[in-house]
């Protein structure tokens, strides 16, 4: 393995890991407020993915002629409307279930992840769709390794958005409320939180952040799968728990690890075994540090 | 003027009935002691009464209007705060951030000012206003949740057993700002266990047993009261503290 090939995955793992990142968000919001692994995120990525074909394809001609204008209305009329399908997901799914064991809003995720599939498998058929060329596929040369720029532009904004949310939850009266239903919900009630809110708004902002992620998925890959949410999904999933579920920016740390590392294998092994080196991941993980790598044990007097 | 009142009021987890139909009420800017003991029902009054759990039945009125089953941050907007049992600071955020928390519905310049007097209340917090709450004591955690409550500007404070677990002296210094919170014109609704203390500030007292309001009258017929003194004040013999 020469050192051009490591330099060239390392970057290649960056600009993925920064998309799964995005999607972890998602993950790990939803679990530091409620403490539940909202499986339904992995759909949402991929109803976002879909929901940006559908944007380019109503733009037609004008997102050909304007593809970042275009672009930038697909991102975010596709964080919108699956901000939405979050918000109908948190009523239908889990606001019933919220005095049940924890069992049983988990299992209500698996069925959501899979009802929101299938309804995409039955409204687009089983082939695969393509999205439009955003900006020029052409890779630029630094030095020993190539990147194209959409892959630059994807990792910049995956990036920035995921810097931007930690500054919302830091540094704003409702990231407060969020760390607040964190600690202790029925105290942040208390306070004249409207707690309820809180937490659909959270399913929201990590179901936008999936769609975000769905659409510059599709326009780094070209083309969106029926079933690509669950595979993703499952990735976006191993970033949350590597970074250290419930932790903001261990969503980032998470999905670039995840990234890099996965994108480290194919240097050794056939591509096929992509997902059997994340999942050894995970498990390595969960094995070795189950808080992950910015997880840390609080505690808390009583 | 009425400021709360309360009418047949029952509280049930399930099928046991915490609080069985108690009615009492407190007016403005007065202070009213709420005493029993373990498991009489105190706590699940203030629960229903805060809003954190729907009484089963019963009315309740907030400076004339119904309230009754409205959740606790609605309740908390109106002006009732409720400093639970067990202080519950968000032990994960600063003292700074609990403080503007309990202000979350006041404006930037009431949170400012507010801030500003309850570190004249409690002038130790002032030092740790970035340290996290969990890494608190026990007394200084009890001002932190006092100083969140103040921090809403409540009109009526419910208290629950802000003593427990304090050590006599911290104790005796969170019972002053209770007598000065209460002087200010703040109602207040204490529950406690120390009878003694409670109704040292409190002007008037309920007795709750077994989820019923059994004795009520002024602070001090309270405390001459014979089976208030057997039961809670150590066997009649008036040794005070």
């Amino acid at each position: 393995m020469s050192l051009q090939e490591l330099l060239q995955q390392i970057v290649n793992g960056l600009v993925v890991g920064s998309v799964y990142g995005l999607v972890a968000l998602g993950y790990t919001m939803v679990y530091g407020i409620v403490r539940l692994i909202n499986f339904a995120q992995g759909a949402l990525f991929e109803a976002g993915a879909y929901l940006g074909v559908a944007t380019f394809s109503l733009l037609g001609a004008f997102g050909t002629r304007q593809p970042l204008v275009g672009l930038l209305i697909a991102l975010i009329l596709s964080a919108l409307f699956t901000g939405g399908l979050a918000y109908v997901v948190e009523r239908v799914a889990y606001r019933p279930l919220r005095n049940a064991p924890p069992l049983a809003p988990l299992v209500s995720s698996l069925a959501t992840f899979f009802l929101i599939i299938s309804i995409i498998q039955v409204i687009t058929g089983a082939q695969p769709l393509n999205y439009p060329q955003v900006l020029s596929v052409t890779p630029w040369s630094i030095g020993p390794i190539t990147l194209a720029p959409t892959s630059l532009l994807i990792a910049v904004v995956a990036i920035l958005l995921m810097v931007g949310i930690h500054f919302y939850v830091q540094r704003t009266k409702m990231g407060k409320a969020m760390r607040a239903i964190a600690v202790n919900r029925n105290a942040a009630a208390l306070m004249g939180i409207n707690t309820t809110w809180v937490v659909t708004f959270t399913f929201m902002l990590g179901g936008a952040m999936a769609a975000v992620a769905g659409v510059l998925f599709g326009v780094e890959y070209g083309s969106v799968t029926y079933n690509m949410g669950e595979f993703y999904g499952l990735v976006a999933f191993t970033a949350a728990v590597l970074g250290g579920i419930g932790n903001v920016p261990g969503a980032l740390v998470g999905g670039l690890t995840v990234g890099v590392l996965s994108s480290f294998a194919t240097i050794f092994l056939p591509n096929q075994w992509q997902e059997a080196i994340v999942f050894a991941i995970l498990i390595l993980v969960l094995a070795l540090r189950p808080q992950g790598i910015l997880g840390e044990r609080v505690a808390e007097r009583a | 003027m009425t400021l709360l009142e309360v009418e047949s009021l029952v509280v049930s987890y399930g099928a046991i009935r915490a609080v069985r139909g108690i009615d009492f009420a407190l007016s403005d800017g007065e202070c009213v002691s709420l005493l029993g003991a373990n498991g009489a029902g105190k706590s699940s009054s203030l629960k229903a009464l805060s809003g954190l759990m729907r009484p089963a039945s019963g009315r309740v009125h907030f400076d004339g209007k119904p309230v009754t089953g409205l959740p606790a941050h609605e309740m908390a907007r109106m002006g009732v705060t409720l400093v639970p049992e067990g202080r519950q600071v968000f032990a994960t955020l600063t003292v700074r951030e609990n403080l503007e928390l309990g202000g979350f519905n006041q404006s930037h310049e009431h949170n400012q000012e507010d801030l500003t007097r309850v570190l004249e209340t409690f002038p130790s917090l002032e030092a740790r206003l970035n340290a996290l709450a969990g890494n608190l004591s026990g007394g200084e955690q009890q001002m932190v949740a006092l100083g969140r409550a103040l921090m809403s500007r409540p009109r009526l404070l419910m208290l629950d057993e802000p003593s427990l677990g304090l050590a006599p002296l911290v104790a005796s210094q969170i019972f002053e700002v209770i007598r000065s919170i209460a002087a200010s014109g703040i109602a207040v609704l204490l529950v406690e266990q120390n009878v003694h203390r409670a109704l040292g500030i409190a002007s008037r007292g309920y007795v709750l047993e077994l989820g019923e309001i059994t004795l009520q009258g002024s602070s001090a017929d309270l405390l001459a009261n014979e089976h208030i003194r057997r039961a809670y004040l150590g066997h009649g013999m008036g040794e005070g503290e």
